[in-house]
């Protein structure tokens, strides 16, 4: 692999720029692996990169039904944070957004990570209380969080409606300044030109259609083009995990579900940072083209059609126009869906199954894009050393029948109600 | 917008209604521990069709059971819920 480098483009200004190689290469598959990653999503292609890098395990293929970038790396919002009030997720979150900070030069790709702030405003005493609890939670964990008064917020955002009229009143907001936002296709596209170049095979347009059983080992997989054998098989599926672990006999904890999101046309700086809400599901910030990108909640009810429906987009639109009354003068350019996988105490599963040799990297539910590198890194350490990372152990797949749930949100067993 | 075809009120717009569970996962009340736990947590989630429970929550109020595929969102049938079917 070339190293991409301000010298290398200086150089090829005088060829012609003709010095551009493919990213990575497109190999067949061949017939065993000692790892195969199902799913070319940015979590597949994150452990197969540290695999590779930190644990020198190469004989490795990402088994990819689609294209890499096509599903929900490259569909989410990019919001990248560690804010969290249980230990095990801010723990989690916080290893990963400690990887975002070196990921560019660690990958020599620009993952234009932007750390331009992640606001939670709060609209009611109600709302700043749990605020400055997170807040306090993330601190004793040595995390950035700070608490904003009303004028303090108006400073950063003075695009939000702060009239006493307002739909939803700004009290405050809690603030973490690391966190931001990151270029989604960039990131699935480092990860893989990464792994490339360590020698793992990256073979897309290629569907896992079963799982190949001795006794209750997974051995291997069988796939559209062939049977593929596998010392480990690791599912890194998202939306699909409950479709894939149903090939080895498996019911998850999980229901896939629509998450939709949507842009603007592109105007000049307007937010500053990522805003978001503690009483709504609603989430804006600005990319750097210009367009407002923004997001609501999931449609509430199990699909894998990859298109949402249009009551839950005017509910987000609301909210946001709410929010910032300007944005009504916009065009809206786009809107997409991917299929989430959500989980039902909202936390992802990562670890091993039932099955031998068959590990899990799941449950990522509308979140976990922030969570590519940390989780590739510590589910890459999980399967070299063949026992779930201490970071990842609260989120073993038992850990809803042994009644130790993460729950977050505090809202129990539904996805639907998250 | 899509339509439900409630068994009381005829067909009425998506937006009335609300999923709750798969028909699967309601617990008995004395279901043993391994049943319960299924019943909570483990679900096919198929790429394909499936019996949900729903609720005509902001039109008649009433419980029904959806079989339904969740990849082209073509209802099979839809069927009244009563006390008498849940446990
Ligand atoms: C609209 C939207 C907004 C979001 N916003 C945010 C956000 O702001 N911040 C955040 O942190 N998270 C966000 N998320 C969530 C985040 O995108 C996902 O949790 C995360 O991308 C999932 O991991 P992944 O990248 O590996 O998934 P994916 O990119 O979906 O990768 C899974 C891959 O598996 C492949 N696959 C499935 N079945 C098979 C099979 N049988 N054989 C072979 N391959 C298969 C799929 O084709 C897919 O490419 C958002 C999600 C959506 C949809």
């Amino acid at each position: 692999m070339s190293k991409y480098s301000a010298l290398s483009l200086l150089r090829g200004a005088f060829n012609g720029q003709s010095h551009w190689q493919p990213a990575w290469r497109d190999p067949e598959p061949k017939t065993s692996y000692d790892v195969v990653i199902i799913g070319g999503g940015g979590h597949g292609l994150a452990t197969a990169y540290y695999l590779a890098k930190v644990h020198g395990i190469t004989n490795v293929a990402v088994i990819e039904k689609g294209y890499i970038g096509g599903g929900n790396v490259g569909r989410n919002t990019t919001i990248v944070r560690s804010n969290y009030r249980l230990e095990p997720l801010s723990r989690f979150y916080e290893f990963s957004l400690k990887l975002w900070e070196g990921l560019s030069d660690d990958l020599n790709y620009n993952v234009m990570f932007s750390p331009r702030g992640a606001l939670t405003l709060g609209h009611s005493d109600a709302d700043m209380i749990q605020l400055a609890q997170k807040g306090d939670a993330m601190a004793v964990q040595g995390i950035d969080a700070e608490l904003l008064t009303r004028d303090q917020v108006m400073k950063i955002e003075p695009c939000l409606d702060f009239s006493r009229q307002a739909r939803f009143p700004i009290e405050g907001a809690m603030i973490q300044w690391r966190g931001g936002t990151a270029r989604h296709d960039a990131v699935a596209w480092g990860f893989a030109r990464g792994a490339d170049s360590y020698g793992v095979d990256i073979i897309q347009k290629c569907e896992v259609t079963g799982m190949v059983m001795g006794g209750n080992r997974v051995v291997g997989v069988e796939t559209s083009r062939g049977r593929i054998n596998a010392g480990t098989v690791a599912i890194c599926a998202a939306g699909h995990s409950g479709h894939v672990a149903a090939m080895a006999g498996l019911k998850l904890p999980v229901e896939s579900q629509t998450l939709q999101a949507m842009v603007t046309e592109g105007v000049k700086p307007m937010v500053q940072t990522v805003v978001m809400t503690q009483s709504l599901h609603c989430y804006i910030s600005q990319s750097d083209k210009g367009g407002i990108v923004f997001g609501g909640d999931p449609d509430n009810w199990p699909s894998y059609a990859q298109r949402g429906q249009p009551v839950t987009m005017e509910l987000a639109v609301q909210q946001g126009l709410a929010l910032i009354p300007a944005l009504s003068r916009l065009r809206m350019l786009r809107c997409w869906a991917g299929v989430t996988d959500m989980s039902f105490d909202g936390s992802p599963i990562i670890g091993t199954t039932p099955r031998d040799g068959l590990w899990i990297n799941g449950g990522w539910c509308y979140g976990g894009f922030k969570a590519t590198p940390g989780s590739g890194y510590l589910f890459a350490h999980s399967l070299a050393h063949q026992r779930p990372h201490a970071i990842v152990e609260p989120f073993s797949l038992d850990r809803f029948e042994r009644g130790s749930p993460v729950d977050e949100n505090g809202t129990g067993p539904f996805p639907n109600h998250r | 917008m899509k339509l439900i075809p409630c068994p009381h009120c005829g067909n009425r717009a998506q937006a009335e209604f609300v999923y709750e569970r798969t028909a699967d996962s309601v617990v008995p009340l004395d279901a043993e521990p391994d049943a319960a736990v299924a019943a909570l947590f483990a679900r096919a989630n198929p790429r394909g069709v499936e019996e949900e429970i729903w609720r005509h929550t902001y039109g008649c109020g009433s419980w029904m059971l959806i079989r339904r595929d969740r990849v082209s969102h073509a209802i099979e049938w839809v069927k009244p819920l009563g006390p008498e079917a849940l446990p």
